[in-house]
């Protein structure tokens, strides 16, 4: 043997010895990646599991049925039907009289007003449109199913917690037993809840709805998407195509990258100086929203565009130029149509950041509280994580539900957005 | 006990065959064995993927000789190389089926554990690839993670032994602690010669070491590998067909992921026995 | 409704001003093409440009001073006794002249006067939008059929269009510069205003924060102090705790991926912790006033802890999980840009994966790590919802995250919701709070970018 051999030999001694402690050592290393993983999917589903738990039963609504009987005297006492004497009459009154029909033994004026409390205030509308529809009704008896209160929806639910002392409860002891009894009659029922679709924001949780937030989401992200998506494409064709590069090009380039770190509230702060101040426009308007997220997505777009341009080979445009083409017939014939899809793919994810914005929002009163569906992009409206924010605030337990399913809504919207781009850019892309 | 001389006495009688060049066989022309192996490989097919990238390849490599492979680009010399320290785990989707032994050992047996492998058959790389540490660090990294020094002063023993095997000392033991990517490329590819030989493997695997590299630092390196020959097996993948009859006792000509001919160095370049190895080495392809 | 249905009309305008410039182009030569200078839709497009650009000037010009002026018309008309009101009541008074206008409900009782002025209001501003009407729709018509008719084979109506075009595209790449101008102007003006209040040392060295003003002088107590330590000490708390949280799992998770996972576990878990990072932070602030942090509260009962319900804790693991996936992409960006020929000699060492990546990779990606972490922190200070919706507004000078406290973007959008008055020091500090989150995010921002850079470079 010679010395060499016994050197290698000696080596490998070595190296059996620390064999075992190195795998552990691998091992544990790959525990821990593991680990964070699974630690990170488990985050996901737990928030995701947190959020469905708490919003799947917002889209039903606990309806009550009532014994209604059309008093003539207390809709149109003087005989008129015009819509304007129907509009005004107490249709509360008549629901509370119902009430008192099917509970005669309460009596005492307290525990009236916690009975008719039973009831959503918004009843009366419905049986006033019911009226409006069809004056015929008046003088005779029907049945309506009418919108319960939140409490009643609650307990309906299961949110409310019998155990407690009846002190720390939403529900009393004396509404507990109206409730059973009209549950005895088959007089309680649970539907899907189409308020929550069809109605703005209310301050009466089983009133409220998110129409009115996702017609403001609507009109900002339009406005967002038809200002940043044609100015984003411009300013990343001009950067990666036409500009020369000096000094200028890189303050422009090193300041689109910092733009996109910025705080999305410092945003909120420009808008408010510049378009509500300086401008004069009003406040809580989809226009100054979308302005806003349009100066903060443009950075995303134009930070996509410019790949989706890179990753356009060169040739192309040598052989546009090479049969004459001026640049610009280059880009537009050639150069744009092989981007557009990355291009697409960085708006449509820019614009799902936006519709998940809220910070700048705040800060352009986007917060007002507003019952209104908006029609144009001048009405003040909300958006729909600015109402997530807003439900999230009020302390009724109902709006905790709702807010969870307002943040399902939302989410569905993102996750489809998202799963479009990533649609796009599978069903586009191209190795060169 | 030299080995410089052990250059294999059998194959000389091989060259009887070399009357008239054979045309084409599936057969590999030349002598594949050779009396002292360090490895020995078996019908060697490797796949990438659906792709067979070797083809039933047959190779003994002698103990303490430079064997150098060649071969047109994409001919699978790399390949065969790096399945010999099975570098070729790292690729996704590379398999490997036959037989590659070392020491009577199957290197592809499950059991074989691949970090004592690769700490025994050492490899250095196309482009000069020091890891962003000192050069001291760079030598060091291999003894520190097979746990092969006792102390301190034995790890810079192992260092300045392995720089001065890899002709670096002279110039890098002033700067031991400044970045191994600091030095010129020529150097670098020492350094990385010196990172391979600290952990005093048997076998140094070096694909196309010199590519990236002048022809000054090529010289030099050169130099080296015939002297690294005492004591490494040395294998080496080439595409210049001046330095592997320069720095190799036996060459390998690979074509199409196939081992067309092997023999001694001098044979394989005077008189080739098969067309292709002809064809190539006369410069009418490659 | 009046301005959309004018640019609609104008684009109509625009496309028949296209048709006929494009006719006439064909027709001066016959129909030869060839003889033309240019192809003959750069001429239609010429015509529908001068048709188009000039009226839509004039309609961003009339809609920004049609306000101001019918306003100004309107308070001549006012009687003396009106006019001669302070500036903020005269504000309401038209305020309320806007709303009568419209029909909405107004907050002083309607009389005489008022009705007249709102009247007033209502018709100067249907005159204003008719003359809007008609001028833009004349300016339109006369300038495209100028166009149309200077249409000669030899005008080089080409690179004219390709002049306003490339004019445009510049100007678009100027937009992301004017943004930055806009912010630094618009914080700043303000913020000189603040300071103007409120001296800049004790702003940035007082360790008092209670922003209430008195609205009268001779209210007691709450005379307003702004020194700024304790805010930013709590949002640099809930940042530590969030970094905490996402680096070591981020980072984990980015080298499980990039060095161990398998292709199919890759693209199965690598979009599953993508969706945390498009998850809005309202969602995040939801999840964490309602889950965690009674969850903590919770915990801390258990083993005897005063945890607060709105513990720095609990924002700051909120913010944590948000980041994760932020700290993960980057710096599997960086593992992933870290050559194979690194671990290719790691490997042929016979280093294990864990020996190569610890010794190896991670030494090498380190400046983009840091890069990458130093953007997430960024982003942590400047988050907005999490903290308002999780974290406390009244501000504690504590290092103890069990306690609550408060940050920058919290008091921010504390100081700016809601009504306002604009002159007053509460509202102006909204602005220089912003302006020196703005300079440390700013600053985070280009340190970690040119990091990231100078790493991408030295491996190109």
């Amino acid at each position: 043997m010679n010395n060499q051999q016994q050197q290698h030999q000696k080596t490998m001694d070595r190296v059996q010895q620390g064999l075992d402690r190195r795998y552990r050592q691998e091992r544990h290393f790959r525990w821990l990646g593991m680990g964070a993983i699974i630690l990170g999917l488990v985050f996901v589903s737990f928030l995701f599991i947190t959020i469905i738990s708490n919003g799947y039963t917002a889209f039903q609504q606990t309806y009550v049925k009532l014994d209604v009987f059309y008093d003539p005297e207390m809709i149109a006492p003087v005989g008129e039907t015009n819509p304007q004497v129907l509009s005004k009459a107490d249709y509360g009154g008549l629901i509370k009289a119902s009430m008192r029909d099917m509970f005669p033994e309460v009596t005492n004026r307290r525990e009236k007003k916690v009975l008719y409390g039973l009831i959503s205030s918004g009843a009366s509308y419905e049986i006033r449109d019911a009226v409006m529809n069809n004056p015929e009704l008046i003088g005779t008896k029907g049945e309506v199913w009418v919108v319960a209160d939140d409490d009643f929806d609650m307990l309906i639910k299961g949110h409310i917690d019998l155990r407690l002392p009846e002190s720390d409860r939403r529900i009393k002891d004396n509404q507990l037993a109206w409730i059973h009894d009209l549950q005895e009659q088959d007089r309680v029922e649970k539907r899907f809840n189409t308020t929550f679709f069809t109605a703005g924001d209310s301050r009466e949780p089983e009133l409220s709805g998110i129409k009115g937030a996702a017609y403001g989401s609507f009109f900002t992200l339009l406005i967002c998407l038809v200002l940043a998506f044609p100015i984003g494409v411009a300013a990343a064709v001009y950067l990666e195509e036409f500009a020369p590069k000096n000094r200028w090009t890189d303050i422009i380039e090193v300041n689109i990258n910092n733009l996109a770190a910025v705080p999305s509230i410092v945003f909120g702060l420009l808008g408010l100086a510049v378009f509500i101040n300086f401008f004069g426009l009003p406040r809580s308007v989809p226009l100054v929203g979308g302005l806003v997220l349009a100066l903060m997505t443009l950075p995303t777009i134009i930070i996509a565009s410019r790949a989706a341009l890179k990753s356009v080979p060169p040739s192309i445009r040598e052989a546009a130029l090479g049969v004459g083409a001026s640049p610009m017939q280059t880009i537009t014939h050639h150069v744009l149509p092989l981007a557009l899809p990355g291009m697409l793919t960085g708006t449509i994810i820019g614009m799902a950041q936006a519709l998940g914005e809220t910070a700048p929002l705040l800060m352009i009163g986007m917060v007002a509280f507003i019952v209104d569906v908006p029609g144009s992009v001048m009405d003040p409206s909300a958006v729909l994580p600015v109402q997530i924010y807003l439900w999230a605030d009020s302390p009724e337990r109902a709006f905790v539900e709702r807010t969870s399913a307002a943040i399902m809504i939302l989410l569905a919207f993102l996750i489809s957005m998202n799963l479009l781009a990533v649609w796009l850019r599978k069903k586009f892309e191209r190795r060169w | 006990m030299n080995e410089t001389s052990a250059a294999t006495p059998g194959l000389a009688e091989e060259t009887e065959a070399a009357a008239g060049t054979v045309q084409s066989t599936d057969d590999t022309v030349g002598e594949i064995y050779v009396d002292d192996p360090r490895m020995t490989c078996r019908n060697v097919d490797v796949y990438y993927g659906e792709k067979q990238a070797i083809f039933d390849v047959s190779l003994d490599i002698g103990k303490n000789q430079v064997i150098s492979m060649i071969g047109p680009s994409g001919c699978g010399k790399s390949t065969f190389l790096r399945c010999l320290n099975r570098m070729n785990d790292t690729i996704d989707g590379c398999r490997v089926t036959g037989q590659i032994k070392m020491d009577e050992q199957d290197i592809y047996d499950g059991g074989l554990d691949v970090v004592p492998l690769r700490a025994s058959v050492g490899m250095v790389f196309q482009k000069p690839n020091p890891f962003p540490k000192s050069i001291y660090d760079n030598i060091a990294y291999g003894p520190k993670i097979h746990g092969l020094s006792d102390n301190k002063e034995h790890l810079d023993s192992i260092v300045e032994t392995s720089l001065q095997r890899a002709g670096l000392w002279e110039e890098a033991k002033d700067r031991l602690d400044q970045p191994g990517t600091g030095l010129s490329g020529g150097q670098q590819q020492r350094l990385c010669i010196a990172r391979a030989i600290a952990v005093s493997p048997e076998v140094i695997l070096m694909d196309e070491p010199c590519s990236a590299l002048d022809p000054i630092a090529t010289a030099k390196i050169e130099e080296l590998i015939d002297e690294l020959r005492e004591r490494f097996t040395i294998a080496i993948v080439t595409h210049s067909m001046q330095q592997a009859a320069r720095v190799s006792q036996r060459t390998a000509y690979f074509h199409l992921g196939k081992l067309i001919e092997v023999g001694e160095t001098d044979q394989i370049f005077t008189s080739p026995r098969h067309k292709l190895t002809e064809d190539y080495i006369t410069g009418r392809f490659g | 409704m009046h301005t959309s249905t004018l640019i609609i009309l104008l684009l109509g305008l625009m496309s028949l001003a296209y048709y006929f410039g494009r006719k006439r182009s064909l027709s001066l030569v016959g129909g030869k093409v060839r003889d033309l200078h240019s192809l003959p839709s750069y001429y239609g497009m010429q015509t529908a440009m001068w048709c188009g650009i000039p009226a839509l000037i004039l309609l961003a010009l009339w809609l920004s001073f049609e306000e101001s002026v019918v306003t100004g018309m309107v308070v001549e008309s006012l009687p003396q006794e009106i006019q001669e009101l302070p500036p903020e009541r005269l504000d309401l008074v038209l305020n309320d002249v806007r709303n009568l206008s419209q029909g909405d409900i107004v907050s002083s009782t309607v009389d005489q006067t008022m009705q007249q002025a709102a009247d007033h209001y209502t018709s100067l501003m249907g005159i204003s939008h008719m003359a809007l009407f008609v001028v833009a729709l004349s300016v339109a018509i006369l300038a495209g059929l100028w166009a149309q008719r200077t249409i000669t084979r030899e005008q080089r109506a080409r690179n004219r269009v390709e002049k306003a075009i490339n004019f445009f595209l510049l100007s678009s790449s100027t937009l992301a510069i004017f943004t930055t101008v806009g912010i630094v102007l618009s914080v700043l003006f303000e913020s000189v205003r603040f300071f103007q209040q409120i001296p800049v040392t004790e702003f940035l060295f007082g360790l008092e924060w209670s922003p209430q003003t008195a609205i009268r002088p001779d209210q007691v107590g709450s005379s307003g102090v702004f020194g700024s330590v304790p805010l930013f000490a709590g949002t640099m708390l809930i940042t530590l705790i969030a970094m905490i949280v996402a680096v070591p799992i981020g980072l984990m998770s980015a080298i499980y991926m990039a060095e161990y996972a398998s292709k199919h576990f890759r693209t199965l878990a690598k979009p599953v912790l993508e969706v945390l990072a498009g998850i809005p932070t309202v969602v995040y602030g939801f999840f964490a006033a309602l889950t965690v942090a009674p969850f903590f509260r919770d915990l801390g009962t258990d083993i005897g802890l005063t945890v607060s319900s709105e513990s720095a804790l609990a924002a700051g693991v909120v913010m944590g999980i948000m980041i994760i996936p932020f700290v993960s992409s980057l710096s599997d960006d960086v593992i992933n840009a870290v050559p194979q020929a690194m671990r290719d000699g790691s490997y042929g060492l016979g280093a294990t994966r864990s020996e190569t990546i610890r010794n190896v990779i991670i030494p090498a990606a380190l400046p983009g790590i840091v890069g990458g972490v130093l953007l997430a922190v960024s982003r942590a200070i400047g988050e907005t919802m999490i903290v308002v919706m999780a974290a406390g507004l009244s501000a504690n000078l504590t290092a103890n995250p069990l306690e609550a406290v408060t940050t920058v973007t919290v008091q921010i959008v504390t100081l700016l919701v809601g009504d306002q008055e604009f002159d007053s020091a509460k509202t102006l500090a909204a602005f220089a709070l912003a302006l020196v989150l703005f300079v440390i995010t700013l600053a985070l921002n280009m340190i970690a970018l040119h990091i990231v850079r100078k790493y991408r470079e030295q491996y190109e």
